[in-house]
């Protein structure tokens, strides 16, 4: 009786978290479908002219933005964060490391409007030296998020790296190995699966950030010409109407919304695809 | 040199040995783990080392490739002589692991395919060519009396090989090194008892090219597969000498105590 009491109550609590899973995607699902159907998919998706107040949806310069932010993000965030993880699972030690990491723990807990606001008032104005175009761009607000993912791609790759048995790099130690090669050739490649899931994380991540890039993008619903141009996102582009559109104009936003959680879902397939091989070997 | 040094110590009866180990002392911080060990290893023969837990046999075999380096509050004194080289001033530990090669008592193939495992080694040290590595590999499993069971997938994944297959493929890898020395540090105690009788197999047909030193709990293990054995306890070598003499002859009343079964 106790056990069953007990079980009912577990059940409940994990069907809150997967109620509102489900319910924020029937909604957006229910609200955006038709109206991307009323707009055309076609011209919905790959329609290269947003301007709703002459009834033109057109969001491919909004996917193509968020694309080229999380792809400059992750160049950012990967080398940097792989060598970062290495250095500090293998080579920092145990006193070094711990306050290494517990400093890349403290990026974490960074508000996101912070990110926004250091690169409004120091990025920005560095790009904008550089004498092309006004600074806020790709190339900006790139570099915010890999620096905001860098504590995901640093954290998931080094407790990947921690988790590779002594023993694999004692055995290439005892092939006469130094340590450089046992952990470029050993134990990274064992963790290669756990980093592969490092970069996915922070790839959702990048591609779900909305306030540091608002800050810092520019906004323009154009296709970008260059690194240095403006250029809005699918995040970017919700946050910035939602608070006056109405209508049609609504609609097409919560749309928008749907091709984004599209793209998350890929995301979490790709992952889960990913956990799945890692636990094959 | 070599011989320099066999005037001065008292195995002459061994002939040319592989590794000298005079006066050696080794701390743990501050305990005592070896205790003025004098040892030498002659070429070409196994040699077990037998005693009961916490005497010092593991540590001693983990001093003659540096894999105690590893270990914070290590304290080595004495000196250990490979052909005639220090080991710990003569020889990088790189270059020594490279001549005297280890297989642990857990299996720990890589997380790669058999062939890699094997090619790792001589990879690592330069060897790019693929019919060369191709050559070493082969000649290696063989050596390891595993190709046979392996040569249709050499391509898989080893940590889908059994335990035994894993353990001789251990000692396929370190065999493509072309080690001067084998250490096994308990190689078979997590084993079954087929997979350990083809591994003790193994052992003695690897005695033609190489010198192998086996650190082992068993002591009719000792018994079946080594010429000489050594017996520590308690941080001590109380006595070495032929395997068929040390168990039926011995000459220390506490070899003869533990070789009987009464502690340990």
């Amino acid at each position: 009786m106790r056990e069953k009491c007990i079980r009912a109550c577990f059940a409940a609590t994990a069907a809150i978290s997967i109620a509102a899973t489900l319910l924020i995607c029937a909604f957006l699902l229910v609200n955006g479908v038709p109206t991307m159907a009323k707009v055309g998919l076609f011209d919905f998706l790959l329609g290269t002219t947003w301007r709703p107040e002459n009834n033109l949806y057109g969001i491919a310069p909004m996917i193509v933005g968020s694309i080229y932010v999380t792809a400059g993000a992750l160049l950012v965030a990967v080398p940097a964060g792989l060598l970062c993880a290495v250095f500090l699972s293998c080579f920092a030690g145990a006193r070094f490391g711990g306050i290494l990491g517990a400093g890349v723990e403290l990026l974490a807990g960074i508000p996101s409007v912070m990110y926004g606001f250091f690169g409004l008032v120091v990025i920005v104005p560095c790009i904008r030296g550089l004498g092309v175009g006004n600074g806020m761009s790709i190339i900006s607000a790139s570099l915010i998020l890999g620096v905001m993912i860098l504590p995901t791609v640093v954290t998931v790759s080094r407790n990947a790296l921690d988790a590779v048995p002594a023993s694999y790099y004692e055995g290439a130690l005892a092939l006469g190995m130094d340590h450089e090669h046992a952990v470029y050739k050993v134990v990274v490649p064992a963790a290669s699966s756990g980093i592969a899931t490092s970069i996915v994380l922070g790839l959702g991540r990048a591609l779900g950030e909305t306030m540091a890039v608002v800050m810092v993008a520019g906004n323009n619903p154009a296709f970008p010409n260059s690194l240095f141009s403006g250029v809005r996102t699918l995040t970017a582009n919700i946050v910035l109407e939602m608070g006056y559109a109405t209508g049609m104009h609504r609609e097409v936003l919560i749309a928008t919304g749907v091709v984004l959680l599209v793209f998350i879902l890929l995301v979490t397939l790709l992952l889960n695809a990913i956990r799945e091989k890692g636990e094959v070997k | 040199m070599i011989s320099n040094n066999l005037t001065q110590t008292p195995y002459e009866s061994i002939g040319n040995p592989v590794i000298t180990v005079e006066n050696l002392n080794l701390f743990y911080r501050n305990y005592h783990t070896l205790k003025n060990v004098n040892i030498a290893f002659p070429r070409k023969q196994v040699t077990a080392i037998i005693g009961p837990s916490g005497c010092g046999k593991s540590t001693l075999l983990k001093t003659l490739n540096r894999m105690n380096d590893l270990v914070e509050g290590c304290v080595v004194d004495g000196s250990v002589r490979l052909n005639g080289q220090d080991i710990f001033t003569e020889l990088r530990p790189t270059e020594l692991r490279q001549r005297v090669g280890m297989v642990f008592q857990q299996p720990n193939p890589f997380p790669m395919s058999i062939y890699d495992n094997v090619a790792f080694g001589p990879r690592a040290h330069g060897i790019r060519s693929k019919s060369i590595l191709d050559g070493l590999v082969e000649q290696s499993l063989r050596h390891a009396a595993i190709w046979d069971e392996v040569k249709d997938r050499l391509k898989r994944n080893a940590l889908g090989l059994s335990g035994g297959q894993q353990q001789r493929l251990c000692i396929a890898r370190a065999l493509a090194m072309e080690p001067e020395v084998l250490l096994m540090d308990e190689s078979t105690s997590a084993l079954d008892p087929a997979s350990t009788a083809k591994i003790e197999e193994l052992i003695q047909t690897l005695r033609s090219r190489y010198t192998v030193i086996m650190v082992t709990h068993n002591m009719q293990q000792a018994r079946r597969i080594s010429d000489r054995t050594a017996f520590f306890l308690l941080g001590e070598m109380i006595e070495v000498n032929d395997t068929k003499t040390m168990f039926n002859h011995p000459a220390d009343e506490r070899t003869l105590d533990y070789v009987s079964g009464r502690f340990g």
